[in-house]
This record gives C-alpha cells, sequence and structure tokens, in this order.
C-alpha cells in the first residue's frame, strides 16, 4: 500500500505568498492571543496553591467555596477536573500566610464538612521559586532555540538554520497564542512539551534542507524554486507518515493519559500538526527570502562529493 | 550483501537477552515488607539484629515471607498489607529508641533477578506518592548567629583584657566596637586582629568617638553558611528517621536549599510538623538529696523531673536549667587526653562559659545532666560528675562507652537544633490512589498508542512493517532496561516521553523502508535496494535526532523534578532508538531475505 505516488512536483513556491500569507496571519493572531489574553500560567511559575480532592459522590462546588470562604481563602478558585468527583481548588499566594500550611489549613476545613474526602495532590510553589522556574523555563527554551540554531549552522549554512529556527519558533508561537487563546493552564509539563516539540520539528527542515542541498548539486539546469519543490514533493510521503506515527502515539497520550498529562498532550498535538505545515511551507519560502544559491554549496561541497550525498535523502 | 557476520546476530542476542532480563523486575511488582534501620552508628544491621527481628515476630506469631539485610537494614516481606502493618505495630514496640521502623514496598521479583542487580524502575513521588518539600534556609540569620556570637566573644574578652570600650554591638553583620580615644582602640584591634583570626577589622573616625568595625571574612561566611546547612540537613535526616519514612531522600541544592523527598508518607501535617521543629539541649544538675526509689514509685520531688538515662537507671533532675544549647558552638568526638576514654568536647561561647564556669564552680562533686528535649520528649544524653571547675568554654564530657557513643552524642549536640530556620518553598504532594492512577494511565497511553502504530505499520509496509514494529518492541524493550538499570527516576512525563520517544522512534524505520520504495521504483534490485535503503538512511537518522537531543539535555540541565524525569527519558529513547531501529530491523530483514540467492520481489 502507498499513499502517495505523486508523479509530477506540486508547485508549492507558487504558493509562497499564499502560504506566507497563512502563516503570517496564524502568526499574528497568536501574538494577539498572548498579548491580549495572556498565558494561563500554572502554579508552577505564578507561585501558590493547587489542591487535588476526590469525593465519594459528586462534589457540591458551592458547598466547597462556602467553606474556603469561612477559612478566609476568598480568593480560591474551585472547580470539577476530569469528573465530577474530583475537584480542583486553587489558591493565590498570600503575602503574609504561612506558605506551605494553606493545604493543611483547607484539607481539615473540607474534612470537617465531608469526612470521606481524600486528598489527591497538593502543589504548592512560593513566589521565589515560581520565579526561577519561570526563569529557567525561559532559559531554555532559548538554550535550545540557541543549539539548534548553531547545529543547523555548521551542518548546512547561516541561511538554511535562520529559516528552519523562524519557522520552528513560528511553531512555538502558536502553540503558545492557542494555549492564550483558550486559557488552557500553561505548566512546566506543558512547556517540556513544547521544547521536545521545538527539537523534534526541526528534523522536517533538516529532511527537506538536506535534499534541496542534493538537488543543487544534481539539478543544474533548474530554476531554485523547482529545486525546493522537487525536494519537497519527494520527501513529502515520509513527512506525513513519520509525523501520523508521532500524532498517533500523542493522541493516545490526549485520550488515555488523563487530566495530568493532557495540556502536555495538547501542546505536542498542536507543536507536530504545525510542525509539518511550518517546516515544509514557512522555512523553504524563507529559505528562498534568504536568497539561497548554489555557489553556496557546490564551492565547498565539491571536493568531498562522496561525504555528503550518504547524509539523508528519503 | 545483506547478510551479517554471526557475532553479530550474537551481539544482538546478548543485548536483547540482558535487556529481558533487567527489564523482568518491572513486572513483578511489589510486596508488603518492613523495614528496621538502625539510627545510631553504634548498631549494626547484622545477623544478630535480623534473629532479634524474627524472634520478635514469631513471639508476636507474625507470619512472614522472608527476612533479609539490605544494605545497612533489615527487610521483612509479607503477605499482605494487613499483616504488615501488625508487624510494624509490633516491631515498633520492641525497636523503640535507636531504631527506626519503616512501611516499605519490596519487589518481588525472584531472588536471582535481585542476585545480578536487576531492579525495577525508581518511581518518581508522582507515581508512588509522598510528599517532596523544598526548603530554603535563612542564610542571613545563621550569620546573624555567628556574628551575634563573636559580639558577645569580644565584648568578654576585651573586660578580661581591661581593654576599655564604651560599647559593642552588633550592627547587621558586624561587630560594632566604640572607643573614647585611638590608642585603645589600637590596643584593641591588635587583641582582635591576633585572637580571632576569622575576623577582618577596619575603623572609622567621628569627633570624639573612635569605631572598630570587626566583620567575617568571606571564606569565613562562606564556611559558616556551609557548616549551617550541613548542620540542617542532618537534623533533618534524624527527624526523618522518626518519621519511619523507608527511602527518604535528603539533598543540599544550590547554596541554600534542601530537598526532602519522603516516598509513601500521607500525612503531610505530621511530616511538616516534624521537619520543622526545634530542638533544644539543656544543662541541669541532678538531684542527689532526694530519694530516687521513692520518686519511682510517685512521689517524685516538686522541683524535679525524674528521667531515664541512656543506660536505663531511673534519675532525678532539677528542674532549674543551668544552660541551654544555644550556647553550644561546636561539639566534637575525642578522647580524654588522661585516661584515654572516649569523649565528646563542646565549645561554648563567652556567656555560656561563663555560665558554665560558675556552675561548675558552685557544684564540684555533684552530678550534671545533659538533656535533649525534643518533640516534647526528653532524654538524658549523660548525666556525669563535675570534677572541677570548668573555665574557658571548652567542655568534655566522659562516661561514652566506646567512640562511636561519643561520636553519636556529639552529633546529637550539634544536630539537635537547627543551625537557621528553614521555611518550605515548595511542596508536591501526591496521593497513593493517585500515583498508581498515573501508573496506570501512562501505562495505558503507551499500550494504545503502540498498538496503532503496529497496525499502520504493518498495513503500510507489510513484512517490512512487522520488522519495524518488532524493532520499536526492542526499542521499548531497551528504554526500560537502561532505566532499570541505571535506577533514573521514572515520572509521569517520563512515562509519556516514553510514548513519543516510541512515536518519534518509527521515524527511522519509515525512513528507511521509503528509500527502500524509491530504490525499487528506481528499477535497483531487492537486495541493492535494501542495502541502499539502510545505507543512506543512517544520515539522516543521526541527523533528525541531534535536534530532539539538543532539546532533551536543555530539559535535563535547567528542568526540575518531574520534568527531569522527561528529559532522560527523552535522551535515552533517542540512543536506544538509533541502536533498535537500524540494528535490529536490519537483522530481521537480513535472517529473512539476505540468505536467499534471488529475491524476486520484497514485501514492502
Amino acid at each position: 500500500m502507498e499513499f502517495f505516488r505523486i508523479k509530477h512536483d506540486i508547485p508549492f513556491m507558487r504558493y509562497g505568498k499564499l502560504t506566507t500569507a497563512i502563516s503570517m496571519i496564524t502568526f499574528l493572531f497568536a501574538i494577539w492571543a498572548l498579548a491580549y489574553k495572556h498565558l494561563n500560567l500554572g502554579v508552577d511559575f505564578t507561585g501558590g496553591t493547587v489542591i487535588e480532592v476526590a469525593y465519594q459522590q459528586d462534589a457540591h462546588i458551592d458547598n466547597i467555596r462556602a467553606i474556603l470562604a469561612t477559612t478566609g481563602y476568598t480568593e480560591a478558585s474551585v472547580q470539577t477536573f476530569g469528573t465530577a468527583k474530583d475537584v480542583l481548588i486553587r489558591l493565590p499566594l498570600h503575602e503574609n500566610s504561612t506558605s506551605a500550611k494553606t493545604s493543611d489549613i483547607v484539607m481539615n476545613a473540607l474534612k470537617a464538612q465531608d469526612a470521606t474526602v481524600t486528598l489527591k495532590r497538593v502543589d504548592f510553589v512560593g513566589p521565589q521559586v515560581g520565579k526561577e522556574l519561570y526563569d529557567n523555563g525561559a532559559l531554555a527554551l532559548l538554550v535550545v532555540a540557541g543549539g539548534i540554531l548553531l547545529y543547523l549552522a555548521i551542518r548546512f549554512e547561516w541561511r538554511f538554520a535562520l529559516a528552519a529556527i523562524l519557522a520552528n519558533i513560528h511553531d512555538v508561537v502558536i502553540i503558545l497564542g492557542c494555549f492564550a487563546f483558550f486559557q488552557w493552564e500553561f505548566t512546566l509539563t506543558v512547556l517540556a512539551g513544547v521544547l521536545a516539540v521545538l527539537g523534534y520539528s526541526v528534523n522536517e527542515s533538516v529532511v527537506v534542507f538536506d535534499r534541496i542541498r542534493e538537488n543543487l548539486r544534481k539539478m543544474r539546469k533548474s530554476s531554485i524554486p523547482d529545486i525546493i519543490d522537487n525536494a519537497i514533493t519527494t520527501t513529502m510521503s515520509r513527512t506525513i507518515i513519520t509525523h501520523g506515527m508521532t500524532q498517533i502515539m500523542v493522541l493516545s497520550m490526549l485520550f488515555f493519559g488523563g487530566e495530568a498529562l493532557h495540556n502536555f498532550a495538547l501542546a505536542l498535538t498542536i507543536g507536530i500538526m504545525f510542525g509539518i505545515y511550518s517546516s515544509v511551507l514557512v522555512a523553504s519560502p524563507l529559505l528562498l527570502m534568504f536568497g539561497v544559491k548554489r555557489e553556496h554549496f557546490i564551492k565547498d561541497t565539491t571536493p568531498k562529493e562522496g561525504v555528503t550525498t550518504d547524509g539523508a535523502q528519503v | 550483501m545483506n547478510r551479517f557476520p554471526l557475532w553479530k546476530y550474537l551481539l544482538i542476542g546478548i543485548v536483547l537477552l540482558i535487556s529481558i532480563l533487567y527489564t523482568l523486575p518491572n513486572f513483578y511488582g511489589e510486596v508488603p515488607a518492613v523495614q528496621v534501620s538502625p539510627t545510631r552508628s553504634v548498631i549494626k544491621a547484622d545477623t544478630a539484629m535480623q534473629q532479634q527481628v524474627e524472634d520478635e515476630l514469631k513471639s508476636a506469631h507474625i507470619a512472614y515471607t522472608q527476612a533479609f539485610i539490605d544494605g545497612d537494614s533489615i527487610k521483612i516481606k509479607f503477605a499482605n498489607t494487613d499483616i504488615q502493618l501488625k508487624a510494624k505495630d509490633a516491631l515498633q514496640a520492641r525497636f523503640r529508641d535507636g531504631y527506626s521502623v519503616a512501611l516499605n514496598l519490596i519487589s518481588a521479583s525472584p531472588d536471582w533477578l535481585t542476585a545480578i542487580g536487576a531492579k525495577p524502575m525508581y518511581l518518581g513521588l508522582d507515581l508512588r506518592g509522598g510528599v517532596h518539600f523544598l526548603l530554603q534556609v535563612d542564610m542571613q540569620a545563621a550569620l546573624d548567629k555567628a556574628v551575634d556570637r563573636y559580639t558577645g566573644d569580644i565584648r568578654s574578652q576585651l573586660r578580661e583584657q581591661n581593654i576599655r570600650y564604651s560599647s559593642v554591638n552588633r550592627n547587621q553583620q558586624t561587630v560594632v566596637v566604640h572607643f573614647s580615644d585611638a590608642a585603645t582602640r589600637a590596643t584593641a584591634s591588635t587583641y582582635i586582629n591576633k585572637n580571632f583570626p576569622d575576623l577582618i577589622t577596619t575603623e572609622a573616625d567621628a569627633a570624639g568617638d573612635y569605631t572598630l568595625i570587626a566583620s567575617l571574612r568571606a571564606e569565613v561566611q562562606k564556611r559558616t553558611q556551609d557548616n549551617a546547612i550541613q548542620q540542617n540537613i542532618t537534623t533533618l535526616r534524624n527527624r526523618v528517621n522518626e518519621l519511619g519514612v523507608a527511602e527518604p531522600i535528603i539533598q543540599q541544592q544550590g547554596a541554600d536549599r534542601v530537598v526532602v523527598q519522603l516516598p509513601g508518607v500521607q500525612d503531610t501535617a505530621k511530616a511538616k510538623e516534624i521537619l520543622g521543629r526545634t530542638a533544644t539541649l539543656e544543662v541541669r544538675l541532678v538531684d542527689e538529696t532526694h530519694d530516687i526509689t521513692a520518686a519511682i514509685q510517685g512521689q517524685v520531688p516538686f522541683d524535679d523531673d525524674l528521667y531515664t538515662e541512656r543506660g536505663g537507671l531511673p534519675i532525678l533532675v532539677k528542674k532549674a536549667v543551668s544552660l541551654t544549647g544555644d550556647y553550644i558552638t561546636d561539639a566534637s568526638p575525642g578522647f580524654d587526653s588522661q585516661s584515654g576514654q572516649a569523649a565528646v568536647h563542646i565549645n561554648l561561647d563567652s556567656r555560656g562559659a561563663r555560665i558554665f564556669r560558675d556552675v561548675t564552680r558552685d557544684n564540684v562533686g555533684k552530678r550534671m545532666a545533659i538533656l535533649l528535649i525534643e518533640k516534647g520528649k526528653t532524654e538524658v544524653i549523660t548525666a556525669p560528675v563535675i570534677r572541677e571547675e570548668i573555665g574557658g568554654g571548652r567542655v568534655q564530657i566522659t562516661g561514652m562507652e566506646s567512640a562511636q557513643e561519643a561520636s553519636d552524642v556529639a552529633l546529637l549536640l550539634r544536630a539537635g537544633a537547627l543551625a537557621a530556620p528553614m521555611d518550605i518553598v515548595e511542596e508536591r504532594t501526591v496521593g497513593p490512589s493517585m500515583g498508581a492512577d498515573n501508573i496506570s494511565k501512562g501505562f495505558h497511553s503507551n499500550l494504545w498508542g503502540f498498538v496503532a502504530v503496529a497496525i499502520f505499520m504493518i498495513f503500510y509496509y507489510r513484512y517490512f512493517g512487522v520488522f519495524s514494529t518488532l524493532a520499536l518492541t526492542a526499542n521499548g524493550l531497551f528504554l526500560v532496561a537502561l532505566l532499570s538499570i541505571i535506577q533514573a527516576t521514572l515520572t509521569l512525563p517520563g512515562l509519556a516521553g516514553i510514548a513519543l520517544t516510541l512515536g518519534m522512534a518509527i521515524d527511522a524505520n519509515v525512513l528507511i523502508n521509503e528509500r527502500i520504495r524509491e530504490e525499487l521504483r528506481n528499477g535497483n534490485s531487492p537486495q541493492t535496494a535494501i542495502h541502499a535503503g539502510y545505507d543512506r538512511a543512517w544520515g539522516t537518522i543521526l541527523d533528525s535526532n541531534i535536534t530532539t537531543f539538543i532539546a532533551g539535555i536543555a530539559l535535563f540541565w535547567l528542568g526540575s523534578g518531574p520534568v527531569r524525569g522527561f528529559a532522560v527519558v527523552l535522551c535515552l529513547g533517542i540512543l536506544t532508538s538509533m541502536f533498535s531501529a537500524v540494528t535490529i530491523s536490519r537483522a530481521m530483514v537480513n535472517l529473512t531475505y539476505g540468505r536467499q540467492a534471488r529475491v524476486a520481489k520484497l514485501s514492502i
């Protein structure tokens, strides 16, 4: 069985303006969502307390709010989590509260009202730790982007590296934009997912670029856009199948992984979908825009022809 | 051209066999157990102690399946948790002082697996339940305390030397001494520089006021802070032992933080109370005038408390406290210079030294008790006879049975209290049901994802799909085996990482299969196509994994807790997938097609 048996190259570059326009619109939309709706940062980054409890019967959210109000936690947000029996309570940081005692006070109050309630999880993060996690997260994003940029610059050439990293940062911004727009909670685990997807979807650009470089040498008479079209068309089958496989795994996580992995899987789902699109249809037009030329490669690869041909082709 | 030499098949076989062996323990599950560990270094977990434990269980008619020595504790396995709890109560009653009795779960894998070092993966707190605390040590308070001590010392020594000062005060982290003339200050400066090598002095002048400012040297500040955090860790360790936690983790993180992880602990309120507790040391006089037997019968004199000495003898101690542990600056084990007996050397600060001198001068020939008060429980560490007036703040306590005990007492004196206050800055608690739930969810994500990928691959690539699926299975096996061997902490994000790496690992096989198809399309013979397919795909496989590896390394470096678990799995998964996707599937392809002289058609 085969899905992709394409006889002629698809003229992707002719649609360059269209794909760039689509990218710009989604990108600007994501920026707008980030700027006006902001990320719904989890307790990992903001500091505060999250308490997850389980009741034997369906929980009465209003009752729980009332109990919390008597303990003085009026700013608490209470919502069901996954099922009607599981409840998630979020408490912002208190200036004077003796930090970690919060969970004890809340649990005692809840137990007094319904002894069957059980504690499933408590996350308390102090303001200082929250800030550090935030800073380290941002630093990790920079390190990953920088590391990939450096690797691609060594492996190819700076134009390729820049095109690939821009395309993939575009993915990251879109994931973040989705999280901001839908106000999904952005936690440390979600950030880990975003970074993994950043590393993963750069592969696509690598594969296409490898083909482009090979074609630059082989298709001496073709124009640059034709060369890129050919590269994308011939690698398409592999791109879609590998991404499809990874996507199956991630969807399995989304469906079976429960609440704890839900947002992580969501980030990966969006990341992988846009990863296919951007590494092919954003990176390549960018490459064209940066003015890639045959001479960039012919010059320094001719003497060691054999070395590079066994590199990545599909 | 598609044949492996025999050694390659053997190598693959051996790697597979080892991986299966080290993956096996994960399937046996765990059995409830109780572990008894001595908390003082004098007592060793040996066969004698094991015998005591077994005797105790036998006399209480508690059935156990196995008892053995593991490192520095005795572990006993039970058939179910009911018996386990009963056994814990029985053992706790017997092994009360000097031991920590904790509930534990032990791998149920057979002994021969344990013997070759095969252990199940180490589960993180989010998978097994428990609490994680990050404690911040207040270093400013530790420095303040140190400077406070020097302030007192300088004040008393200047007085002893008859160097006239107008005032000695602590101002933030400096000792400020005022003098009325420059000459006195010069004398004081020389004296302080000579006798307090840890301090560095500067001078400041105003009309009629000559000031000497002494501050801690940078290296002394660092040493003070290091000592403070070390002492806090020792104290925490002692306290956690009391909690009865099977495998606690207490580690320094950064310059001023301590991580405490208590797997399986559910009562976080109690854990917090015990961790935050302060212990105090007291020196009190022993009441030898009243009748001890009357006291044992209930007639304890009004001014006294009745305690039991470490040896088990009852002792009457006066309620009036002569000295508290706040004055102790250091305690170290050693030997009495005259008798050669084991001893503990205590250094008191100047105020403590003065008080101690007065107390000992007035009570020569009497006994003095040293008590440690923790959690409302008082223990008489030792009650020696005062032989002479002790001045200078250097106190030697003898009466220890061995050098070991001396070092235990020194540790208790040092570790009884926290060197500096600590705050909980991060807490993560996961309930036991939640942990089990997370394991099952993580497992199902992997299983169903894998099944879906396998179905597609076999459907789409037929025989080569089967090879790819088997290679992916081997990859999963390698990954779990590797995680078990290095005992990396598996977390829920780590389980997600396994699913993700499996999803990404199939990429390599897709690359190879697509390449073989392309070679066939170009008119190459099946054998050539296989050869070229594997050969040429390798570069791409390497390339496409390096960028993900970069992300994994950054996450490991900058991530914390569960995210680190994810990073470890991601990096290891990439390494195992590069091996399995290429070598394992190639071996199968070679076995199937490589021996045939002519292959008419590939099943791809």
